[in-house]
Formats: C-alpha cells, sequence, structure tokens
C-alpha cells in the first residue's frame, strides 16, 4: 500500500480497488457494505413506514481535534440529523474527496474511527465513494455522509410543530465542541482540557421519546448554536420562545473562552447535545430520561414556548433583564478590543 | 480563581436587583445619560440593564464605535492602498465588511487584494517579517485603547529594522468626540458613562473638563453589569443632587493618571491631528497621526492613492446615530433594510455598533 494518496486513488482502477479494500472494507464492514455493490439493496421489515433521509458534509479543520476527528464526526452528524427528526437511524453512505499527498495513515486513523462511531451508534455504513483532488485543492479529507432512518410509530416531531406551553429542555452543557476546535486552530491555539461533546445521539432520542412521544420539535444545535435553533423553531413554528440565561448549562471553560474571544456561548457549535420541544405534560418524565442517560447528565428545563412575539427569542438574562436572542451572523470573529 | 469566579463577582443577580431598585428610588428627574463606548452599549442591552431601569432614565449610545466613526474618505483611502500591487494590508476583522463609497474591503479582496485579518498589530509585523518582499500596511482603527498597542509595534518594527511594515493611521481620540457633541448641542445630556477601556489608558483626569466647562457629571465604567449599574447610580445620584463631578467605578482598572507607559508610546509615535469623524465632520485635535520621526512608518506618506470624493450611504444615518441624536430603533432603515447579514451603514456592521447592539439583544418586535 502506498503510503500516501495519489490522484490515481480515485480513478476507479486497480489503486481505488486496493485502496477500498485496504482502508474502508475492514472497518466499515457489514454485510451489505460486503457485496460492493453500485447500489445497495436494504431490506425493511414493513412497506408501512415512515423514512427519514439526511446528508452533511465534513470540512473540519483540524481533522483531529480533542474529543473526536473528521471520522466520528461524518457518523455522529448525519445520525443525529436522522435522529432529530425521530427515526431511528439504520444506513449511511459516505463520499471522500481526499486530497492528493494525504498521508495513509491519516486516512487509516479516520476510517477506523467512522466504523467505531458507526458500530457504537448502530448503524451500518451501505455505501461509499471516493474522488481524489490534485494536491492544494482540498484541506485533506472531506467526508459526505447520507442518512436514512425510520421514523418512530406515532411520533411527528418538526420544526413546525412547537406550540405555546411547550417546555423547552437542553440534553447538556454547550459550546464544548466549538470551543475545543477552536482552542486547536493556527493562530488562536489556547490551552484547554475542553473535549468535543461530538456523539451520537439517536440513543438520547430514543430514551426521550420512550417517555415523551407526543414531543413536538427535536434539533441538534450544531453550528449557530443554540440560538440559531431556537430562532429557526421560532420562526418555523410561528412562536416566542423565552429561555433563563442562568439554566442554560455552560462549562467553566466554555464560559471563560467565550468571555476572552467576545463569543456568546448560545452561538458556538455542539455535536452532541440536542433541543427537544416538549409538551408540558412529558415534560418532567422527558427531562428524568435525558437524565438518565450518560448523554444527557446535565439536561436543563430552559425555558418555555408562548404564542406572545411570535418568531422572537427572549432571554431573562443572569442579572434578571430581559434580552433578545438573535440568530448569529456566521462565521464567529474574535473582538477587536 | 478561575474567570468565572471573578466574572460572578461583577455578575451577582441579588446585587443587581439591589442597585436597580436603588436606582429606581433614587430616580426622579429624568436623567439622560449617554454611554460614549460601544462595548458599553452592547453590555448594556446583552444583560438587558434597560429593562431595569425606570423611566426616568434613558441611555443614549454615543460615539464610541472606532470601525463606525472611521470617515468614508479614510475607508475608501484604506481600500485603494489594499489594491495597490504586492500590498498586504492587514486589519481587525470588523473592518473588513464596513462599506466604503464604492466598495467594502471584503469585496476588494473578492476582487483580488491581499486582505488579512489580524487579532492584534503584532501580528501584521510578523506578517511583514515573514514576507520581506511586499509592503505590509496595518489598517489602525480604534482609540486611546487600541493606539498604544499600534505605537508599541512601530517601535517594535522600529528595533528590528523592519523596512516594509507601515500604519495607516485613522486613530481617533474619545475626549474631543464627546466636547463636540456637547459644543453643538443637538442633544440634551445629564451625564457620560465614561469609556472604561480608554480611561484606563488617558485616566480618569481626563474627563475633569466635562464638569468643569459643561456642568455634567461623568462616571467611569467597566463592562460588567454591576459595574453599569453602580455608573448609573452615581449619575442619577448626581443629577438628583444637582452636582456635577467625576466619579470612577472601575477603580480596579482605571486611575486618576492612567497608564504611563502606554501614553509614553503614544505621545512617542504619534501627534494630535484634527481628523475627520464619520457624522461629525473634522473634529479639531482629535486624531492621531504618525510623527515626522516615524514618517517611514506612514502608510500615507509611503503610498499616496487618489480617491475619487466619498459618497454618503444613501439612506443611512449612523450619523445621527453616532451623535446620540438619533436611537438606531428610530433609522427608517432599522431591521428593514438594513440588518447586520446586509448592512447599510458601520453602526449595524460593526461588533461594537449601536445599530448591531440593538439589533442583536433589542426588542423588535
Amino acid at each position: 500500500m502506498e503510503n500516501v494518496i495519489r490522484l490515481s486513488h480515485g480513478a476507479g482502477g486497480r489503486m481505488m480497488n486496493d485502496l477500498i479494500r485496504e482502508v474502508f472494507a475492514t472497518p466499515l464492514d457489514n454485510p451489505i457494505l460486503r457485496q460492493m455493490a453500485d447500489a445497495s439493496a436494504c431490506n425493511l421489515q414493513s412497506a408501512n413506514l415512515q423514512f427519514a433521509i439526511s446528508t452533511d458534509s465534513f470540512v473540519i479543520n483540524p481533522l483531529f481535534f480533542p474529543g473526536g476527528d473528521i471520522g466520528s464526526l461524518s457518523v455522529h452528524g448525519t445520525v443525529n440529523d436522522v435522529a432529530m427528526a425521530g427515526a431511528r437511524p439504520l444506513w449511511l453512505t459516505a463520499g471522500f474527496i481526499l486530497e492528493e499527498g494525504l498521508e495513509m495513515g491519516v486516512l487509516e486513523r479516520v476510517v477506523r474511527s467512522m466504523g467505531e462511531a458507526a458500530r457504537a451508534a448502530g448503524v451500518q455504513v451501505v455505501a461509499g465513494d471516493t474522488k481524489v483532488v490534485e494536491r492544494g485543492h482540498g484541506d485533506g479529507i472531506y467526508i459526505n455522509t447520507a442518512g436514512f432512518g425510520v421514523v418512530r410509530e406515532g411520533v411527528h416531531v418538526g420544526p413546525q410543530e412547537a406550540r405555546a406551553g411547550d417546555v423547552v429542555l437542553l440534553s447538556g452543557t454547550v459550546g464544548d465542541h466549538g470551543i475545543a476546535v477552536l482552542s486547536q486552530r493556527e493562530g488562536l491555539r489556547f490551552e484547554t482540557d475542553l473535549l468535543s461533546d461530538s456523539a451520537a445521539l439517536n440513543g438520547l432520542v430514543e430514551a426521550l421519546l420512550d417517555v415523551a412521544p407526543h414531543t413536538h420539535c427535536l434539533r441538534d444545535p450544531t453550528r449557530g448554536g443554540l440560538a440559531a435553533v431556537l430562532n429557526e423553531l421560532a420562526a418555523a413554528s410561528n412562536v416566542g420562545v423565552e429561555i433563563e440565561e442562568a439554566a442554560v448549562p455552560v462549562r467553566p471553560a466554555v464560559a471563560a473562552a467565550c468571555e476572552m474571544l467576545g463569543f456568546d456561548p448560545f452561538t458556538v457549535a455542539n455535536e452532541g447535545k440536542l433541543v427537544a420541544f416538549v409538551p408540558s405534560g412529558e415534560a418532567q418524565a422527558a427531562l428524568a430520561a435525558l437524565r438518565a442517560h450518560p448523554l444527557g447528565q446535565d439536561a436543563a428545563r430552559i425555558g418555555t414556548v408562548v404564542a406572545e412575539h411570535a418568531g422572537l427569542v427572549l432571554a431573562r438574562t443572569a442579572i434578571g433583564g430581559r434580552r433578545v436572542v438573535d440568530m448569529p451572523l456566521g462565521e464567529l470573529l474574535p473582538r477587536i478590543c | 480563581m478561575s474567570l468565572e469566579s471573578i466574572l460572578a463577582q461583577f455578575r451577582d443577580p441579588d446585587a443587581a436587583r439591589a442597585l436597580a431598585a436603588a436606582i429606581r428610588t433614587r430616580s426622579t428627574r429624568p436623567a439622560r445619560l449617554m454611554e460614549f463606548c460601544g462595548g458599553h452599549t452592547h453590555a448594556i442591552l446583552r444583560f438587558g440593564i434597560p429593562s431595569l431601569l425606570p423611566e426616568t432614565v434613558d441611555l443614549r449610545s454615543g460615539p464610541g464605535c472606532p470601525v463606525c466613526v472611521t470617515a468614508a474618505g479614510d475607508l475608501d483611502r484604506a481600500i485603494a492602498l489594499a489594491q495597490v500591487p504586492d500590498v498586504i494590508l492587514t486589519t481587525f476583522g470588523d473592518m473588513i465588511r464596513v462599506p466604503g463609497s464604492r466598495l467594502s474591503l471584503a469585496q476588494a479582496k473578492a476582487q483580488g487584494a491581499d486582505v488579512r485579518v489580524v487579532y492584534s498589530p503584532l501580528d501584521a509585523l510578523r506578517i511583514a517579517q515573514e514576507t520581506p518582499a511586499r509592503p505590509v500596511i496595518f489598517l489602525g482603527v480604534g482609540f486611546e485603547t487600541t493606539a498604544p498597542m499600534v505605537a508599541s509595534t512601530v517601535l517594535a518594527a522600529e528595533a528590528a529594522g523592519v523596512r516594509n511594515f507601515t500604519v495607516f493611521s485613522t486613530h481617533k481620540l474619545t475626549p474631543p468626540a464627546t466636547r463636540a457633541i456637547l459644543a453643538a448641542g443637538e442633544v440634551a445630556l445629564d451625564g457620560i458613562i465614561g469609556p472604561g477601556h480608554v480611561t484606563t489608558v488617558i485616566g480618569a483626569a481626563a474627563w475633569r473638563f466635562l464638569p468643569q466647562e459643561y456642568a455634567i457629571p461623568c462616571a467611569i465604567a467597566g463592562f460588567e453589569p454591576l459595574d453599569l449599574l453602580r455608573a448609573i447610580l452615581s449619575l442619577v445620584e448626581m443629577v438628583e443632587q444637582g452636582r456635577a463631578d467625576v466619579t470612577n467605578t472601575y477603580a480596579r482598572s482605571v486611575r486618576l493618571e492612567g497608564n504611563a507607559p502606554a501614553l509614553a508610546a503614544l505621545e512617542r509615535v504619534f501627534e494630535v491631528a484634527d481628523v475627520e469623524w464619520r457624522g461629525f465632520g473634522v473634529v479639531p485635535a482629535s486624531g492621531l497621526a504618525l510623527r515626522e520621526a516615524y514618517a517611514r512608518f506612514d502608510a500615507a506618506r509611503a503610498f499616496p492613492v487618489d480617491v475619487p470624493p466619498a459618497k454618503e450611504l444613501p439612506g443611512c444615518r449612523c450619523g445621527e446615530v453616532l451623535r446620540g441624536v438619533l436611537l438606531p430603533t428610530e433609522c427608517a432603515l432599522f431591521a428593514r433594510v438594513c440588518t447586520p447579514q446586509n448592512p447599510t451603514g458601520p453602526c449595524m456592521v460593526s461588533a461594537e455598533g449601536a445599530c448591531a447592539a440593538y439589533y442583536r439583544y433589542g426588542e423588535r418586535i
């Protein structure tokens, strides 16, 4: 096996076959993928089912960060998107765009990590694709994963489903992923023990829906953070959201980094948290179920859905004042003075 | 001690409630207070302080957003500098999205200019040292807080014998702008919340002209909610007593005489100049230009660029917002045409801009 990626690894010939066999096949192995067909036919038990399909591309820099890497992240991100539809994720596809010159060892680490993440989440990678781009035209590895799952019977979650009176639950601390990744960036490196929260949330969603089957909205606050998700749900459902700033769990290291850099932890990315809008009657059981799960120990009730100020998210601040929580703009830039 | 436990001292909800209650009890007559500093505007709105205050207290944002008060002509010149062949123009992130008369730096960058965001002027100097064949210009924007860092960087460049590093200085001084607002008399102010970071450098004594010449009290404030509430209470008490003084509610950072080494670096590299402010026109003795002795670090002298006369941004009322005459929400463009995603004027672009703060944290119902 070569020790770096070359353009011919994506050219469809023997080298690509070697790459598939030697790097991808074993870590991602399962009976469906093993057939190596152009498309995989997957069996479902019943025809009367609702499906959830999602796709996501991963272009993270650096490839390896405290608490995860692009491989595990590409599984968690798509598994979570499917789970947020109230679905059980079953199958993933994986498309790789590799940069010529990438060290084979790096790719192997990433694929191993993907395989472990998929097994832990109980999903199978059933189809894949590899392309190689010329040196300088990529960032080492880009991964696209698509996910397919089956919606739980009787569950109707969706961004338009929030109702006044719903309780807003958050499964844990916010901002861990964004700050952990930022701490590794060139030009911005700072010392922290913080780990990304990257995790597959399908198990947590199962636990939640077992006791709160009438949950109205589920979202994982990735890019844009908690603020973006709350704004999206408020707008899609045409309701207002009111949260207690002090009730939102934030790790001290995240709070400190945000103070230094001028960020609002509510706008920093997460990869292993969910927000649930749950009818008040099921809220207590839902919170208990989240807290009983290893990925939801710090879960908290952070606010409520109201009929007033539709589309707007308001926060009661730590000192008892009131402010708008706005949709974040995009790229986070450290403040200048 | 962790940063969190330090911050907790300045965000204690019980102490905040007690201060807010004291303000409500003490305030009987209207008090229109201007927070000079854009950082204060953001902190005030981020912590929801207006919702804790009585109706008698009217907070007005001032011109303390360096990006916002940069004159359109200066921005046009900076963009022209960025377009000089081989030049690397370095700047703080906030600056690159501000619309100039024709382009923003971001658009110039998209057209091929080499514009780089840095976090410190020292990063710009490092880029100059790493690329000795290309001229590196640092766009110096900011008040007395930022200018000493730029002065120190010029001194470091001189010490290291760096020949390809220059500064385009649009640095500005805060007391002259405050004086301009009071002298114009467009908005009647009862007190000034003094800028904490600026005053850390220039010293609380620099604000004595407010009580002495204008009979207006000034309270220097930090950037935590309790700092701001204490400063507001101090101003309300002085307004109620008909007393004008300079009080320092940010004594953990601000001294009467300021920061001597920072002032010395400023004095050595810069001289006071008449400069143009957006919304104000030319304000006498309100800016910092490089001294003759440091002329070789002056981008304006090293790269003379001709720019057509600056054009005002149609419909934009940032000038009035910066003078405290207009609240952001009173501008017809606010949140309708002008948003952080699609800003018409600089006050909606900058993280310290009043319009951005009102948009981000204020009520928009």
